[in-house]
């Protein structure tokens, strides 16, 4: 059996992931994230008489406090695995991935553990997010001046 | 030709610590287990050492043999074999560290059955030991960290399986091994090992068998290590197609130790699963006479697979008797 033939084979007997159910719950809880965030900017807003600029940071901090709280306290790691894209893409995967590479690297020492580690997994989207954000920049300068 | 018969080769004893999740699995009969994941050490390191030093401390002074065994040899999934390493340390017996992956174990044990055969050894003791989030933090991502998993993913078993084997006559005679072949089959994908070790499984058993002139049905059993359901699906269809061997008595480990309400997608992987079944469940069970045991492993880094290397896999085959 050559290599060709055994991809074939692998790709046979490789039971598929069932990709509607997924993005299902993904929409299912990331939607539910939106809902509690926006409840959060409303009761900001009316309740401490906040401007909505400074509601949504607030919003933001408190999103990542839970975050980074639950995954300290050891089960995050259980709903993120379950809800995916649901919970990787808000603000809480940020906080998950920054807080679990920092648990990890605490024995490693402040400098060559968590402070050289604890970007791990967030480093590429902080990266990206730059990038991304300086070239939508770029194109709304051009066409809006 | 990498086929050797042994004479005078056999096993003596075995101890084994198992972790939380395994003892709640489906088997129950282990020798200790360590109720959560430190082990009373602050770091899982440390709880891996201790894991291997406990099963050690446990074999010389059951067998009492503190001071006369000619041989350590021992493997785990750790980098530079760290936590083998800093577990020999703590004894005063000359040290061999293998690396095979998952099929370190039986790499040393065929090393050792090879050196008392000839008599350069009375006696050896062979150990391996991983730990699931040792090898999460390795090989995959930070512990805590919930990657979604692919449904070919497996999970590392927590424990470590020590043995002691020597000339001396008991219930488990060693009878022959075949040591395999590197083999490379352009698989990438470091989350579906089952598919990268299952033609390194197939290739060595098909050279066990022509090499020692044996047909399949010879063994009551063929145990692989840890091909995870998917994997022993491909296992038998490569060995279908490629050398029309027919597999009935086939059992993969990866599906022996955890039940499937505790989530861990295709079954259990790690260098301890296949003792870890074969010296608890198989052995004390007293059901199979004749068995081929075949360990796998997948040899690749965090740093081949992410610089999209193929992994090359191997395995290794030995045939015990149960006298």
């Amino acid at each position: 059996m050559n290599k060709d033939e055994y991809k074939k084979l692998v790709d046979k007997l490789t039971p598929k992931e069932n990709k509607s159910k997924n993005a299902f719950y993904s929409f299912l809880v990331g939607g539910l994230m939106g809902v509690i965030a926006e409840a959060l900017v409303v009761l900001g807003t009316n309740l401490f008489k906040l401007p909505k600029t400074e509601a949504y940071l607030w919003v933001c901090l408190i999103i990542i406090f839970f975050g980074c709280l639950l995954t300290a306290l050891g089960f995050f790691d259980n709903l993120v695995s379950k809800a995916k894209a649901g919970l990787i893409i808000p603000t809480t995967g940020f906080a998950h991935s920054v807080m679990s590479a920092t648990l990890d690297y605490k024995r490693d020492g402040f400098i060559t553990g968590v402070g050289a580690n604890y970007l791990k997994l967030a480093g590429s989207v902080i990266l990206y997010g730059i990038l991304s954000a300086f070239f939508c920049a770029c194109i709304g300068v051009i066409f809006h001046g | 030709m990498a086929s050797f018969k042994y004479n005078n080769v056999y096993i003596n004893d075995s101890f084994t610590v198992a972790g939380p999740l395994e003892a709640d699995g489906q088997i129950h009969k282990f020798d200790l287990v360590m109720n959560d994941y430190y082990y009373k050490e602050k770091t899982f390191l440390d709880a891996e050492i201790k894991m291997q030093k406990t099963v050690i401390d446990n074999l010389l002074y059951r067998n009492k043999l503190k001071g006369q065994i000619d041989l350590l040899i021992g493997g785990d999934l750790s980098n530079q074999l760290s936590i083998t390493s800093h577990c020999a340390v703590n004894f005063d017996i000359p040290y061999l560290g293998v690396y095979s992956a998952c099929a370190s174990f039986l790499e040393g044990m065929i090393i050792a059955a090879n050196m008392i055969d000839t008599k350069r050894i009375r006696n050896s003791l062979v150990i391996t030991s991983s730990h699931n989030l040792n090898s999460e933090r390795q090989f995959r991502f930070p512990i805590e960290y919930g990657a979604p998993r692919a449904l070919t993913t497996t999970f590392t078993a927590t424990g470590s399986v020590g043995i002691i084997m020597s000339g001396n006559m008991s219930k488990f005679k060693l009878e022959s091994a075949t040591i395999g072949k590197a083999v490379d089959y352009n698989m990438k994908d470091a989350t579906h090992m089952g598919a990268v070790m299952a033609p390194a499984a197939a290739l060595t058993l098909q050279e066990h068998l022509q090499e020692l002139k044996r047909d399949v049905d010879y063994y009551d059993v063929i145990i692989t290590g840890d091909l995870g359901e998917i994997g022993s699906k491909i296992f038998k269809e490569f060995l279908k197609t490629s050398f029309n061997i027919k597999l009935k008595n086939h059992l993969d480990c990866g599906g022996e130790i955890f039940v499937k309400s505790q989530e861990v997608y295709s079954g259990s992987s790690g260098p301890v699963t296949l003792p870890l079944v074969v010296f608890n469940k198989i052995l004390k069970n007293n059901r199979y006479k004749k068995i081929l045991l075949i360990a796998t492993g997948s040899l690749h880094s965090k740093d081949t697979t992410n610089q999209k290397k193929a992994i090359p896999s191997i395995a290794h085959a030995l045939s015990l008797e149960v006298i």
